[in-house]
């Protein structure tokens, strides 16, 4: 978390500190909860303790691959004490409580060291309205930083009046009581486990304010590489995501989407796809939540549905995306480049001025496409209809949003709506979207009384995602006599996702600039003499979503990448260059150095296995709390293969809670990274998206996949996050590694070398 | 009516005969472990084993497999398999884990062929099976440690 937003939330929370007592507000007791069901007790919103010992967390982030399970449960068994095996996990219900502070409060367009008037009033009133609204999120990379604090204080709380009742029961004092790994002693031997404590507990728990939080130097388990909890289901095939919900009379939908992204049905006739062999019934979609339109068929099973989509006889209405195509697209964001001014994100000094009056220019212009998230397992949600209430399976990172978009289809009060979180197959930010959940119950509505799952193909999801916007930048720079750069100028054009975002998923309209837009390019750590970093936004009907990494997946290629290239101009290595530019950053240099050193920047390469000279690039990119340094080794295999042997990160998360998770992460981070940077390209024609497939909108394989090494930054700081920052870095330096091995610059994604 | 033996079992299901087998699995016989993940053989999600080969279930008919030993995830048990699970658990490959029943299959089969991969063997045997969480490293790392775990009995 960083400090200054932690600072904003405490203030606004009425005044906390930074360690002891964080925020009673998020560790408050509930009364609603007390006595819990099961003859628990409810400590606080967070844990509930049982008779026999064991201890319930109350979960409120969505398990989608990054670990948060574990790395959350760390922060308990670590402040409470308790065994390890005794954790036990519930969904948290709906609740503003619950509700994603750090996501939040991080979305003002304003750099972190921007104090003025409005950039300070704007964070004030961002967290304020966090708080208000309490939405419920797992993204942006925010769950170890949203809950670092409140989990740990809520555990440090229950160990409190645990080790009071003991005491108590025992008369000594408090102090006398020893508690390790579940058990209770006092020097005279006398002991006792967790479900006898449990059983001396008073009424009333300690109170919040006097409890105190562990210091770095006590933790026993926050910095062990703990394996993570649910691999061995994983492996086993029983961890149950969305699609594999079985409740009893389960019926299944599949659609047949309108051909145009946003399109919808106008007319349709079912009677000859209603008579085949078990089919159930046909339903119309209309595109909800930003989705596109489509027909459903239901069925006894996936596979009959699926078939019976073709005896469907439907027109369509194409919507605004029709007869457009991505070369159009591409020329409405490079026509809005020359002649929008922009938002100014970051401006320092006159650049313009500078630029104006520089003999020493560097030049080049960046594009990035739209991309899709094509997660491992497919859209999917399972609604129960009962006509009073309805029960929601749902793979989904906001479970508040998908609550009330089932409810709203359904004409029902949202707590008459009960709604379950499943593992997700992947989220990547399209799980943060909704259009999938009110279509499902859209469908569900049409047969009460019977579970019906609606499963998309892959061709569906490639074709009706929300994606990553693409995006065209110009970047100037000027360069001193001494090769230094005197004034930096980045603009980009490309579509907003928060305009869209905010109404039809969080039903509240986000005004102002749109921060994602420009983030990586306004954010950096670089000082620069004279800055201009501007966006200009602009509209197309094509929905836009959260992409992981959002902005930074592309700003920073622009930005490390040109960077590089006013290294170039200098003469200069890239690593001085960077350390130069970083001279009032010491902790970013550590990081560069890190991965210098781990990676053997400057180094001789030996050349691959098939004889092809090796040459590395190098990126460094900070963002969501964390920063990140890569040096990939890349050779040309035959007809302009990329081949990517090596990549090195560094890592500065702050306090690395969980190594193991950490280094995982970074994996992930740079897998999907080059899958989007090798081969990741969605494109449009006359309206569809030319796409459907992984045949044709590839990732990566295990065959293309690098060795990937991780070195973290030792560190006490609060954590950063870890889900995102890994991904940023990889393009820009393989692409910088392409230059030093071609000499020639890729200035478009995904990178390509003509054979 | 197709008759099938899963898991050293007799099943009896009424599907269409074109019905591919993943969709028999899951929505006829509750074996969910095998995962759907593009419906045309590319991502490797619904890999199952069929007279012990590594075999896409999303396009395999089912009446085609009759008479044929099918074996799923969740019936994966021998010695091999107990090895790939625990290398995996051992090395906390799965990150989302929906991709890791089909990459689990498609390595006790390599394994069982070829005890002692290199690494072209292993990337050549786990290419057609995709993972978007980027859990590659530690396939890799796992395939070679639950090779040792066998070869040391």
């Amino acid at each position: 978390m960083k400090r200054r937003t932690f600072l904003i939330l405490a203030g606004v929370a009425g005044g906390g500190l930074l360690i002891g007592c964080a925020n009673p507000d998020r560790v408050r007791a509930r009364a609603d909860l007390r006595p819990a069901p099961g003859g628990q007790i409810a400590m606080n919103g967070w844990i509930k303790l049982a008779p026999d010992g064991s201890v319930t967390v109350v979960m409120s982030k969505s398990e989608m691959g990054q670990g948060v399970h574990t790395g959350l449960l760390m922060l308990v068994a670590e402040e409470l004490d308790c065994a390890w095996s005794s954790l036990r996990m519930e969904d948290a219900p709906i609740e503003a409580f619950y509700g994603n502070l750090v996501a939040f409060a991080e979305n003002v367009p304003f750099r972190e060291d921007e104090h003025g008037a409005v950039a300070n009033g704007m964070r004030w009133m961002m967290a304020r309205l966090g708080r208000e609204l309490g939405f419920m999120m797992t993204g942006a990379s925010s769950s170890l930083r949203d809950l670092w604090l409140p989990m740990r204080h809520a555990a440090a709380a229950a160990r409190a009046s645990l080790v009071a009742a003991v005491a108590g029961h025992w008369q000594c004092a408090p102090a006398e009581v020893q508690l390790q790994d579940g058990r209770f002693s006092v020097a005279d031997g006398r002991a006792m486990d967790f479900a006898a404590a449990v059983s001396h507990l008073g009424a009333q728990p300690a109170p919040l304010g006097e409890v105190t939080l562990k210091s770095p130097a006590e933790f026993r388990l926050i910095g062990q590489p703990v394996p993570r909890l649910e691999a061995a289901a994983k492996v086993a095939g029983s961890a149950r995501f969305g699609i594999d919900v079985r409740p009893p009379g389960l019926c299944y939908a599949a659609l047949r989407f309108a051909p145009v992204r946003g399109g919808r049905v106008k007319t349709f006739d079912a009677s000859k796809a209603s008579r085949l062999p078990g089919v159930l019934g046909v339903v119309k979609c209309e595109p909800e939540h930003g989705g596109t339109g489509a027909v459903a068929v239901v069925a006894s099973g996936w596979w009959r549905a699926r078939q019976a989509l073709a005896a469907l006889e439907i027109t369509w209405d194409d919507g605004p995306l029709a007869g457009r195509s991505t070369t159009d697209l591409m020329q409405t964001l490079t026509e809005a480049l020359a002649e929008d001014e922009g938002h100014a994100f970051w401006q320092v000094g006159d650049a313009d001025a500078v630029l104006a009056g520089s003999t020493r220019q560097v030049a080049a212009d960046y594009r990035a496409p739209w991309l899709a998230h094509t997660p491992m397992e497919p859209m999917n949600c399972t609604v129960e209809y009962r006509g009073e209430a309805a029960t929601v399976w749902a793979p989904t990172q906001v479970p508040g949003f998908a609550r009330r978009a089932a409810a709203r289809v359904l004409d029902l009060a949202e707590d008459k709506v009960a709604l379950e979180v499943t593992y997700l197959g992947g989220g990547f930010g399209r799980r943060l979207e909704v259009d999938f959940v009110a279509q499902a119950a859209t469908i569900a509505r049409a047969f009460p009384g019977r579970p019906v799952q609606t499963l998309w193909s892959r061709e569906d999801d490639v074709q009706h995602d929300f994606y990553r916007p693409a995006c065209v930048a110009q970047c100037r720079a000027a360069l001193a006599e001494d090769g230094r750069i005197a004034a930096w100028q980045l603009k980009s054009a490309g579509q907003s996702i928060a305009p869209g975002y905010g109404p039809r998923t969080a039903g509240i309209p986000l005004l102002g600039p749109d921060k994602t837009t420009a983030e990586g390019a306004f954010d950096v750590a670089y000082a620069f003499p004279a800055v201009s970093v501007r966006h200009a936004a602009v509209e197309l009907p094509l929905p836009v979503g959260f992409w992981r990494a959002v902005g930074h997946s592309h700003q920073a290629f622009f930005t490390e990448c040109f960077l590089d290239e006013c290294a170039q101009a200098a003469g200069a290595d890239p690593l001085a260059y960077r350390l130069q530019l970083l001279a009032a950053e010491p902790a970013q240099r550590a990081v560069l150095q890190l991965v210098a050193d781990k990676a053997g920047w400057g180094t001789p390469l030996t050349p691959a296995a098939d004889g092809a000279r090796v040459a590395r690039g190098l990126a460094l990119h900070r963002c969501f709390g964390s920063t990140v340094a890569q040096v990939a080794e890349v050779s040309l295999g035959e007809g302009g293969l990329i081949r990517v042997h090596r990549v090195v990160c560094a890592i500065d998360c702050g306090l690395a809670v969980n190594p193991n998770l950490i280094a995982q992460q970074m994996e992930s981070a740079v897998v999907y990274g080059l899958s989007a940077a090798l081969h990741g390209q969605i494109d449009f024609d006359t309206g569809r998206v030319a796409q459907g497939n992984f045949h044709d909108y590839p990732a990566l394989r295990l065959g293309e996949c690098p060795q990937i090494e991780t070195h973290i930054v030792p560190s006490a700081a609060p954590p950063g996050g870890v889900g995102e920052p890994g991904l940023p870095p990889i393009a820009p330096a393989v692409a910088n590694a392409l230059f030093a091995l071609t000499g020639q610059r890729r200035r478009s994604l995904p990178l390509q070398i003509p054979a | 009516m197709i008759q099938l033996t899963i898991n050293g079992e007799a099943r009896e299901v009424d599907s269409a005969d074109d019905t591919p087998l993943l969709w028999v699995l899951r929505d006829e016989l509750n074996l969910t472990g095998t995962k759907f993940g593009c419906g045309r053989a590319v991502c490797g999600a619904c890999t199952v084993h069929i007279d012990g080969a590594a075999t896409r279930a999303c396009v395999t008919p089912a009446k085609a497999l009759e008479g044929r030993a099918i074996t799923t995830i969740e019936g994966a048990t021998d010695a091999v398999a107990a090895a790939v699970k625990q290398a995996w658990v051992e090395l906390d490959v799965a990150q989302c884990g929906y991709c890791q029943p089909g990459q689990v299959m498609a390595t006790i089969a390599l394994l069982r062929v070829t005890p002692a991969p290199d690494e072209a063997g292993i990337d050549a045997a786990l290419s057609g099976n995709l993972c978007r969480c980027g859990a590659y490293p530690r396939i890799r790392a796992a395939v070679k440690r639950a090779a040792a775990l066998l070869a040391a009995g």
